[in-house]
C-alpha cells in the first residue's frame, strides 16, 4: 500500500492537502508564554452556548478565566463586497440576513439609510406599519434573548414559554409578508405588503395575552434566587467602559445611560409616541451586569407593546404603502448615514453614492454585536469559566450580524 | 451645538485657516476632512473638549476611490456625543499603496476592532494597533476584498469561491434584481 501523507501527526486521516497547510494564526494566545498551571482552551465555534458560530479563545487557569480572545468571521459573507454589485433595492434581502433573527429592523435601517440619501419620506401609514412591525420584531428578538438565556443558564421552562409567544408573531409576520424569518419587508419608500384584512385584530389579540405570559415568565426567571446569584456580579460593564466601546441598545441602557434614539434622534415619528427609556437600576448588585442588560430587555418588551397598542389605534386607516416606492432609485452623488434603534443595538448604514447610478458605490453596515463583541476580553477577565456562557448570553449577540 | 460651530471650533484648535481644509456643514451628515497626521490631535480634542464631549466613536467605514487623483482610500469616522446629542464625520484619506494611519484605539477603545475590519478589506494600515490582526478573514486570504479592483480568485485551497455570475451587468442595464413592485 503507497505510503499516504499525513500533514498532522497522529490523524491518519487527514490526507486531503497536497499543498502545505495554511500559516495557524488562529491562536492569540502561545503556548510558550503560558505560565504554569495555564492552559488554553477553544470554546465553539460548535458551542451550543456561543449563539452561533463564535469562536472564543481562553487563557485559563483551573476554572479562571485569566484571558479571553473571541474569534469571528465564521459567517463572513462580505454583504459589503455584494451591495456594489446590486442595485439599491435588491440590497434589502442582503441586509435580512445579517440580524436574521431581527431582520425587520435590518431592512428597515437599510431602507431609512436609502430613504434620506433620496431625499424622500414615507407616508403615515407606512410609518406606523414600520413601527408596530419593528416592535414587535423586538418583542420577539427580545424572547429569544430571554429564553435562551434562561436556557444558557439551566432554567429551561422560560425557554418553552417565550419561543411559543415567539412563534405567535412570526405567524403574524408570515400572515403579512410570506416569511417567517427573512421578510424583505421594507422597501425603499414603501413596504412590500398592506397590512391584510384582520391583521390588527389578531395582533391586538396577541398583546392582550401575551402580557400575562411575559408577567409570568418574568416571575419565573428574572427574580428567581439562583438565576440572580448566577448573574447579577458578573460581566460588570461600567457606564464609562460603555461609552469608550460605543455600546449601544440594551446592553448599553444595562450599564445606567439614559439613551435612546427612538426618544434622542427620533425617525418614523417615535417621538408621537408615549413610552419610557428603561435604564438599568441594579437592585441585586453592581451596575453593568449581566442580570440588568438582561431585565433590561425584559422591561423594554412591556414598553415595545405599549409602542405597538398606541400605533394600532392611530393607524390611518386609507394609504396606498407603495406610493412613494420609487421606480427607479437613482440618487444623486452623496452620502448618507443612518442610525435606527434595532432590537440588539444602534445599526446604521453608511451609503456613497455616485451620480445617478442604479447600483451603491460603498455600502457599511454598523453592527451592534460587532462592537459589544469587541469588549468581550474585558468583561470576562477574572471571571469562571461558565459565567463566559452567561457573559455571551447577556450581550445578546447574532453571529450573522457579527461577521456579515 | 451645531454643525458649522463644531467644525469651526476644531479648525480653530488646529490651527486650520479658512479655506484650507474642506468641510460641508450643509450636508446631510456635516463633516470634516482633516490630513492624517492631524487626526490624533483632532481626535484628541474632540473627545477631551467640554463643549464637544464626542464621547462614542460610532463607526470607522473605509471607501476606496481609485479613480481619484492621488488615488485614496478615504477612511471615514461616525462620532457621537451622548451628552450633547450631536454628531460629526470626520474623514481622512490615505494613498492606496503603503498608506497608514495612526490607530485612534488610544482615544476611543471602539477603535480597536474597527480598525481592524478596516485594514482586513481595505488593507489601511493603523500605526501604533495593539493587535493588528485580521478579523474577518482568513490570514491567508488573497488581498482586501472591499478595494474597487480586487479580483476573485478562482480557487482558495481548492475550494471553489469565484461566483458564476455577476449581477452587476443585469444591474448596470437599469433591470431590476426581483425587488419591488414592478418587477
Amino acid at each position: 500500500m503507497a505510503e499516504q501523507r499525513s500533514p498532522v501527526d497522529g490523524a491518519p486521516l487527514v490526507t486531503l492537502y497536497d499543498e502545505e497547510l495554511p500559516p495557524d494564526n488562529s491562536y492569540a494566545f502561545s503556548p510558550e508564554e503560558l505560565e504554569e498551571d495555564e492552559m488554553i482552551l477553544n470554546m465553539g465555534p460548535q458551542h451550543p452556548s456561543t449563539h452561533g458560530v463564535l469562536r472564543v479563545e481562553l487563557k485559563t487557569d483551573g476554572e479562571i478565566v485569566k484571558d479571553a480572545r473571541p474569534h469571528i468571521g465564521y459567517l463572513h459573507r462580505n454583504f459589503e463586497k455584494h451591495a456594489e454589485n446590486i442595485d439599491y433595492q435588491g440590497v434589502i434581502p442582503f441586509t435580512d440576513r445579517m440580524d436574521y433573527v431581527g431582520s425587520m429592523g435590518n431592512s428597515l435601517a437599510y431602507a431609512l439609510t436609502v430613504e434620506k440619501l433620496l431625499g424622500i419620506g414615507v407616508g403615515e401609514r407606512v410609518a406606523g406599519i414600520r413601527v408596530i412591525t419593528a416592535e414587535l420584531q423586538r418583542i420577539a428578538s427580545h424572547l429569544l434573548a430571554m429564553g435562551t438565556y434562561g436556557m444558557d443558564i439551566g432554567a429551561f421552562t422560560p425557554f418553552l414559554l417565550c419561543f411559543q409567544q415567539r412563534e405567535r408573531i412570526l405567524d403574524l409576520f408570515e400572515w403579512l409578508c410570506g416569511a417567517r424569518l427573512l421578510y424583505n419587508y421594507n422597501w425603499v419608500g414603501g413596504v412590500s405588503h398592506d397590512l391584510p384584512e384582520g391583521w390588527t385584530g389578531k395582533c391586538r389579540r396577541f398583546l392582550d395575552e401575551f402580557v400575562p405570559v411575559l408577567d409570568e415568565v418574568d416571575k419565573l426567571l428574572s427574580h428567581n434566587k439562583i438565576f440572580i446569584r448566577r448573574t447579577a456580579d458578573i460581566g460588570i460593564i461600567t457606564p464609562e467602559m460603555a461609552k469608550d466601546y460605543a455600546l449601544s441598545g440594551p446592553n448599553l441602557r444595562g450599564s445606567g445611560i439614559d439613551w435612546d434614539l427612538r426618544r434622542d434622534d427620533p425617525y418614523l415619528g417615535y417621538e408621537n409616541y408615549d413610552f419610557n427609556v428603561v435604564v438599568a437600576t441594579s437592585p441585586h448588585g453592581p451596575v453593568g451586569s449581566c442580570w440588568d442588560r438582561y431585565f433590561v430587555r425584559v422591561r423594554e418588551m412591556y414598553e415595545s407593546v405599549k409602542i405597538v397598542r398606541q400605533a394600532l389605534d392611530r393607524l390611518p386607516a386609507e394609504g396606498d404603502v407603495h406610493e412613494n416606492v420609487p421606480r427607479f432609485v437613482r440618487p444623486l452623488a452623496g452620502e448618507a448615514y443612518c442610525r435606527s434603534e434595532a432590537p440588539r443595538g444602534e445599526l446604521a448604514f453608511y451609503i456613497v453614492a455616485e451620480n445617478k447610478k442604479p447600483i451603491p458605490y460603498r455600502v457599511k453596515g454598523r453592527s451592534p454585536c460587532f462592537v459589544a463583541m469587541g469588549l468581550f476580553h474585558e468583561i470576562t477577565r477574572g471571571e469562571m469559566i461558565a459565567d463566559i456562557i452567561a457573559i455571551i448570553g447577556s450581550l445578546d449577540i447574532v453571529l450573522g450580524e457579527i461577521d456579515r | 451645538m451645531s454643525a458649522a460651530s463644531i467644525i469651526e471650533r476644531l479648525a480653530a484648535h488646529l490651527g486650520l485657516e479658512e479655506g484650507s481644509f474642506e468641510s460641508d456643514a450643509e450636508a446631510k451628515d456635516p463633516w470634516i476632512r482633516i490630513r492624517g497626521d492631524r487626526l490624533v490631535a483632532a481626535a484628541e480634542f474632540l473627545k477631551a473638549d467640554p463643549e464637544l464631549d464626542f464621547d462614542t466613536l460610532h463607526c470607522v467605514s473605509g471607501v476606496d476611490w481609485p479613480g481619484d487623483d492621488p488615488p485614496a482610500i478615504e477612511v471615514v469616522y461616525h462620532l457621537t456625543s451622548l451628552t450633547h446629542k450631536h454628531w460629526i464625520v470626520l474623514k481622512t484619506r490615505v494613498p492606496r499603496e503603503g498608506g497608514s494611519l495612526p490607530t485612534l484605539e488610544t482615544v476611543w477603545k471602539a477603535a480597536n476592532w474597527h480598525e481592524r475590519e478596516t485594514y482586513d478589506l481595505f488593507g489601511v494600515r493603523f500605526e501604533g494597533h495593539s493587535d493588528h490582526r485580521r478579523i474577518l478573514l482568513p490570514a491567508d486570504w488573497p488581498g482586501h476584498p472591499l478595494l474597487r479592483d480586487w479580483e476573485w480568485p478562482e480557487t482558495w485551497h481548492k475550494i471553489p469561491v469565484k461566483p458564476g455570475r455577476q449581477m452587476t451587468e443585469r444591474a448596470e442595464g437599469g433591470q431590476m434584481t426581483g425587488v419591488g413592485p414592478f418587477d
